[in-house]
């Protein structure tokens, strides 16, 4: 029965009793190990097919004609000489797609194409199909739009003026709201003002975040195509294919299970793909309606005005701590800039507030956080959705605190750690490894010689953060488990996953094969993973809120697990010892107890074939539900941010402010990541790396910004990527990860999110150094060399000035 | 208006149709098939479409197809030797320089022209090699180790996972290091030479 060669890619071969006994003894065999990813290779030998890579025979070409108008009632759209250009199949505008659409179910105010009225530069108008792209974009210029212009507001706080609500942005939801309020969200824990009023030191200050976009290198694409079978096929860069799934076939009237959605592989996404996007629904309906394929490719401009990046914030925060450095009180109000519609902006609300307890101990909390519709591109998730901001007011605020406790700030963040148990907003924290992390990046950073000892001009800051693993809430309210994972094992040693996650670079796909060869024991290249095609594998809710890892990861486990006990039953049936005593790793199955026995060893092809023999053919299912007892606290709201598992970062940032310029410039964020077990270090190495270079980006470099003049107004400022600046090689900072493996309950393998929390502390920490740096607060962003050479002209003439008087 | 040229691309030299405007980058796509080499911004600010021209890294999205004609243009299909990927591809798999993986075929493309002329590139000479080639997800870190370890392949004649392995001392060099035998010269017919 035995035959090597059936196996010529078995790792353990010739030494084999040698290395099973180390194979026996490891932990783990896959896990944690720095593998391969499945499709690296195809990513750099050209191979991965991406959305716009695909072309089908009869493809049409379709063009979205956008909003020229930041704020007008549509009067007339005339496509007549549109309709008449040789090569022109079909025109569509918004009366076509009348049914709102919305990620979150309760906020459904976006139509595909405008319907009345545009509320942004950008908003889509109509949309034209035609034999290529240039005789589309040709058509685009016939079309006649008759515009009756509104009012219009670039900045949250006119929006909120009482005149601003008698022509709102969009029309109340209710009687007696107003409607250019998306969602106010007020929360309260522990007797705040009794608290404050004790503090022994109190720190109150505003802060400003810009707005940035998650700029990722491939462009939006989508194509559609009807089959004469009666389904609707969609290709497209999105990182939630099931929401995608859903929403098509809800605005397009179809039934949902004649719609099937894929995604390929995706070019960047940083939450920027991770709702229906107008092109969607533009190329289903014109598919639907030529009968013919239809592709629409966003232009980089395009793509900067779809944003739905992280909202501007005005925040105003209270910290009161006692002399004995406890936080006693934080009191926090924030507005959110949204911009034209609401994405995600119902639960960014809640995030600006829900998100900022943990890691510390804090004896009360209240925020107050208002999210306000503006005419311009519409805010929604990027990376550390909607808590990036409050973190950077949070501790900036809590390195003034430690300041006039005159504690280091590391010290002093020490003094506040709240271990595992409860976060004052009641959220259940299982694993933290925080304090690891600020030991971490003090002693890598070489803190205690550095801080407040660099001299004018160089100086290091320091800030800490937490993140969710996932959401404990589907967007949707269902019962249904929140991920699945099919596995099928075939007899020439083959396994096959099939899940629902979005590989957009995260590797996503790489996990659930490592999960695969950990449980199942063959090598990687056995291993082959399919992922997001909703015909053919189980329904995961996406890429977003960093919530694979656990989620599905976990499933994966589950339901490798089922397979696995029958294969070690097999095998022990086989040489009459205990299942649990089998072991299946390397590409063999063994004897644990006698891994050099020649007996009881088997290439794991073999033993899947006794399984196959006596349970039949290999398959099973896994799921995911989040826990529900306990998990958070029963109070409205008290849902949104709890979180299965939550990571813990700390970053120290090195800068250096040259004071006649104005321009900083970060060397070194050293940045310790709580991501319970790194299921593959190099992989979470790479998470931490890209968070913090978005960061340090966002905090010295890039601002979504609009034009204010008269006859520009709201125009983007910079949509393209010569204008808007995101770090070319020579503008990065070295990083230095470090990885922090606090083993959490609830992960597989005790495994946490690494893909957004280690952004967060990037700006305050930026910040933080600088004032370490200059001796300069500021607490707006960004820290560019304008603002920055203001703010030191500033604080100088504040200075002379007090001088004299 | 349409037009036939001869070009030379990858070892092949191929007669397309084209549309006159057609730049390099959408001839390559749209008419070729060859969607290795990808389109991010359409204005040259990106890299992501870098491609070799007689083995210097050019931006394919805003050359007019006809400035590359008569010059030996290289993409990242044209990378491997055959079955057997270049040093420089299997090194930013190994490293995990390749995230999303859309910048990836302009920065091979933007380090092998690197490599052609300097073997031994200190760090900061692969910054300002890649300073082209924007990349959203790594940070850049990965991406320059991965050139590192290319180089010293080539000039070692060592295979990157041995350099790998080597220097995170990897225990078990496991067989999701070693996925398949990479023996040089192998696959006959399919090297471009």
């Amino acid at each position: 029965m035995r035959n090597e060669d059936l196996l010529p890619l078995q790792e353990v071969t010739a030494d084999a009793p040698e290395r099973l006994r180390e194979v026996a003894e490891a932990e783990y065999r896959t896990i944690g190990g720095r593998n391969r990813s499945t499709d690296g290779l195809f990513k750099s030998t050209g191979v991965a097919v991406y959305t716009d890579d695909i072309t089908f025979p009869g493809m049409l070409h379709a063009k979205i004609l956008r909003s020229t108008e930041p704020h007008a009632r549509i009067l007339s759209i005339d496509p007549a000489q549109a309709l008449a250009l040789p090569g022109v199949y079909d025109v569509i505008t918004g009366e076509e797609l009348p049914t709102p659409y919305g990620i979150i179910p309760w906020t459904p105010d976006e139509h595909a194409l405008a319907l009345g009225k545009v509320r942004f530069v950008g908003d889509a108008v109509a949309c034209v199909a035609a034999i290529d792209e240039e005789t589309a974009t040709a058509a685009l210029e016939l079309i006649e739009v008759e515009y009756e212009p509104l009012p219009y507001y670039l900045d949250p706080e006119e929006a909120l003026a009482e005149e601003a609500a008698e022509d709102p942005i969009h029309e109340p939801r209710k009687p007696g709201h107003n409607g250019n309020i998306l969602k106010r969200v007020q929360l309260e824990f522990g007797p705040v003002d009794e608290k404050m009023a004790k503090a022994d030191v109190l720190v109150e200050d505003e802060y400003f975040f810009h707005g940035t976009t998650h700029t990722p290198i491939e462009p939006h694409c989508a194509i559609a195509r009807m089959n004469q079978n009666g389904l609707l096929e969609m290709w497209s860069a999105t990182q939630v294919p099931h929401y995608l799934h859903r929403e098509i076939a809800r605005v397009l009237g179809l039934d949902v299970a004649k719609v099937r959605v894929v995604q390929p592989a995706v070019g960047g996404a940083f939450g920027g793909k991770s709702e229906p996007f107008d092109l969607e629904f533009c190329v289903a309906l014109l598919a639907v309606r030529t009968g013919r394929p239809v592709k629409i490719l966003y232009t980089r401009e395009e793509v900067f005005y779809s944003h739905r990046g992280r909202h501007p914030m005005k925040m105003t925060y209270r910290v009161g701590a006692s002399s004995d450095g406890r936080i006693l009180a934080v009191d926090a109000r924030t507005i959110l800039d949204g911009g034209a519609y609401a994405s995600f902006g119902l639960v960014t609300t809640y995030y600006s507030g829900q998100l900022l307890t943990a890691p510390y101990e804090i004896d009360s909390y209240r925020f107050d956080s208002t999210r306000v519709y503006t005419n311009k591109a519409p805010c929604g998730p990027k990376r550390g959705h909607g808590s990036v901001q409050p973190r950077f007011a949070f501790e900036i605020s809590l390195d003034k605190v430690a300041e006039a406790l005159d504690l280091d700030p590391i010290e002093f963040r020490r003094g506040v750690f709240m271990g595992t148990g409860r976060t004052v907003n009641e959220f259940r924290v299982q694993s933290n490894g925080f304090l690891e992390c600020l030991e971490s990046v003090e002693t890598a950073s070489g803190w205690k010689d550095k801080f407040r000892k660099m001299g004018y001009g160089r100086g290091v800051g320091v800030a800490g953060s937490c993140y969710i693993s996932g959401t404990n809430y589907p967007i949707y309210p269902n019962p249904m488990p929140q991920a699945a994972v099919q596995v099928q094992v075939e007899r020439s040693g083959r396994v096959t996953v099939l899940h629902g996650a979005s590989e957009i670079g995260q590797g996503s796909d790489s996990t659930m094969a490592y999960i695969a060869c950990e449980e199942l024991g063959v090598p990687l290249d056995y291993v082959r993973v399919f992922s997001a095609d909703t015909d053919l594998v189980p329904v995961d809710l996406g890429a977003y809120s960093s919530r694979e890892t656990v989620m599905v990861g976990n499933a994966c486990v589950m339901a490798c697990r089922q397979i696995g006990g029958l294969v070690r039953g097999s095998v022990a049936d086989e040489w009459g010892i205990e299942p649990s005593q089998v072991r299946l790793a390397g590409g063999w199955a063994f004897d644990s107890g006698d891994p050099a026995s020649p007996e009881r060893r088997l290439p794991i092809a073999q033993a899947f074939q006794l399984a196959e023999a006596g349970h039949g053919t290999l398959g099973a299912v896994g799921h995911y539900n989040t826990p529900k007892e306990g998990v958070h606290g029963e109070y409205r709201g008290g849902t949104i941010g709890a979180s299965p598992a939550y990571s813990f970062t700390a970053h120290v940032a090195e800068v250096e402010v040259d004071p006649d310029s104005g321009f900083v410039e970060v060397n070194t964020i050293w940045v310790a990541h709580d991501c319970g077990r790194a299921l593959n270090p190099m992989l979470v190495e790479g998470q931490i790396e890209g968070s913090a270079y978005m960061g340090c980006a966002e905090a010295i470099l890039e601002e979504q910004t609009y034009k204010t003049g008269e006859h520009q107004g709201a125009l983007h400022d910079a949509p393209s990527l010569l204008d808007y600046r995101i770090p070319t090689s020579l503008d990065c900072p070295e990083f230095v990860p470090l990885i922090v493996e606090s083993i959490d309950p609830e992960g597989p393998y005790g495994a946490k999110e690494a893909g957004e929390g280690p952004l967060h502390p990037s700006l305050p920490a930026i910040a933080n150094a600088i004032y370490d740096a200059i001796g300069i607060r500021i607490d707006s962003l960004p820290f560019t060399p304008d603002r920055v050479w203001r703010a030191i002209r500033d604080a100088e003439a504040a200075k002379s000035a007090e001088e004299v008087a | 208006m349409k037009d036939v040229i001869t070009l030379h691309i990858n070892g092949d030299e191929i007669e397309v149709g084209i549309p006159t405007h057609f730049t390099l980058l959408e001839t390559l796509r749209y008419a070729l098939g060859l969607t290795g080499s990808k389109q991010g911004c359409d204005k040259g600010d990106c890299g992501a479409c870098t491609v070799l021209l007689d083995g210097k890294p050019h931006l394919a999205c805003i050359m007019p197809v006809y400035e590359a004609i008569g010059h030996q243009i290289t993409t990242v299909e044209g990378l491997a030797e055959g079955r057997v990927p270049h040093p420089l591809q299997d090194a930013f798999d190994l490293c995990g320089a390749a995230q999303c993986g859309f910048c990836t075929p302009g920065i091979l493309c933007s380090a092998y022209g690197l490599l052609a002329e300097n073997t031994d590139p200190s760090r900061d000479e692969i910054r300002r090699a890649l300073s082209g080639n924007l990349c959203r997800c790594t940070g850049y870190t990965k991406i320059f180790e991965a050139v590192e370890i290319a180089a010293e392949s080539l000039r070692s004649g060592a295979d990157p996972r041995d350099i790998v392995a080597e220097r995170y001392d990897l225990v078990f060099p496991s067989s999701s290091m070693r996925p398949a035998k990479h023996t040089a010269g192998s696959s006959a017919g399919a090297s471009h030479a």
